[in-house]
């Protein structure tokens, strides 16, 4: 493989999954936080937040896992390697 | 790219591969072999659960049969949950069968010791650690509410395209496509990634260290079967769900 695309896949992959997780973390902190707060608040709706709760922490994630898709893309199967 | 960890393969350690296949030649189509395999163990052994669980069926449920009673009433909630309790019921089948074979694939591939096979290139896995069982799940579940939608509201379906406005049409269309493509990127990403997270944890610290990581996993693939599951069921929920029908629904 042309050494320039190796090394432009390489920092690609690394920033596509970098990236990836900021905007997940920033959600699924908001989520906990809230989730928390509304435990605090009703303690007997424990079960139910929960369960909403992790749910939806594992769509946050889901965009992170896309990122990371991309990234191991570039990396086994990278369709410039030529 | 990770020609140095391949180095490093010995008997017992995965070998961190992605993208080696094992084919086996059909005519002309070459077919995963390895994912063939464990998917068929995987068929196999739910189809010979069920048959133990439902061969003698007594009103008073004991041992399996309880079991899978308790796993039938978990999907049917899900299905129930998400289409509606009036016509939920011909699509527990196959919400059953999506959730039922990702989840028993995702566990194979962390609990069963697939490694220890030796192929003569590739190694067995999850089959859901492959895109295209993904892909090929995904697809189905498109199938499914399209057919859902068109069978329940005939050629009305089409109107939901241009709703709320004709402006939406493109985004509409566009979803169609995002659908299955968000779908089986989920499932094919987390599972992967999980392996991946084992792998290289092994290949670091072989003892004790990476069991956290091996529970986790077992924690996201659990939720990956259930979102699936619960993705699916929600599609075709809305593909039936037509306009006029909102307000009879909150009656309920």
């Amino acid at each position: 493989m042309d050494p320039l695309v190796s090394a432009a896949s390489v920092l690609a992959a690394a920033l596509a999954v970098g990236l990836a997780a900021i905007g997940p973390g920033l959600g699924q902190g908001n989520a906990a936080g809230r989730a928390v707060e509304g435990i605090a608040r009703q303690p007997e709706a424990e079960g139910k937040i929960r369960g909403t709760l992790l749910l939806s922490l594992a769509f946050m994630e889901a965009l992170t896992i896309y990122g990371l898709v991309v990234a191991l893309v570039l990396l086994f199967a990278n369709p410039f390697a030529g | 790219m990770l020609n140095t960890i391949n180095s490093l393969d010995s008997l017992i350690f995965a070998k961190l591969e992605v993208g080696q296949q094992f084919y086996w030649q059909l005519g002309n189509l070459k077919i995963h072999g390895q994912v063939l395999i464990t998917s068929w163990i995987v068929i196999g052994l739910l189809v010979v659960v069920s048959f133990l669980a439902s061969r003698s069926i007594q009103r008073i449920p004991s041992g399996i049969q309880n079991f899978m009673e308790y796993a039938l009433e978990f999907i049917r909630d899900i299905a129930k949950n998400q289409i509606g309790e009036k016509e939920y019921r011909p699509w527990v089948p196959f919400v059953g069968t999506l959730f039922l074979f990702i989840f028993v694939s995702n566990w194979s591939g962390a609990l069963v010791p697939w490694k220890l096979v030796k192929l003569p290139v590739g190694e067995l896995a999850a089959p859901t650690n492959d895109i295209n069982t993904t892909v090929a799940l995904a697809l189905l579940t498109s199938l499914a509410y399209f057919y859902a939608g068109f069978s329940k509201r005939g050629i009305g379906y089409v109107a939901k395209y241009i709703q709320p406005t004709p402006i939406l049409l493109p985004i509409n269309i566009l979803e169609d496509f995002t659908k299955p493509l968000s779908l089986s990127f989920r499932l094919f990403g987390n599972i992967l990634a999980d392996e991946l997270v084992v792998g290289v944890l092994v290949l670091l610290v072989p003892l004790f260290l990476p069991l956290p990581a091996m529970g986790l996993g077992l924690f996201t693939s659990a939720i990956q079967a259930l979102i699936f599951a619960t993705l699916a069921a929600a599609y075709i929920g809305e593909a039936m769900e037509g306009h006029g029908e909102h307000e009879e629904e909150h009656h309920e």
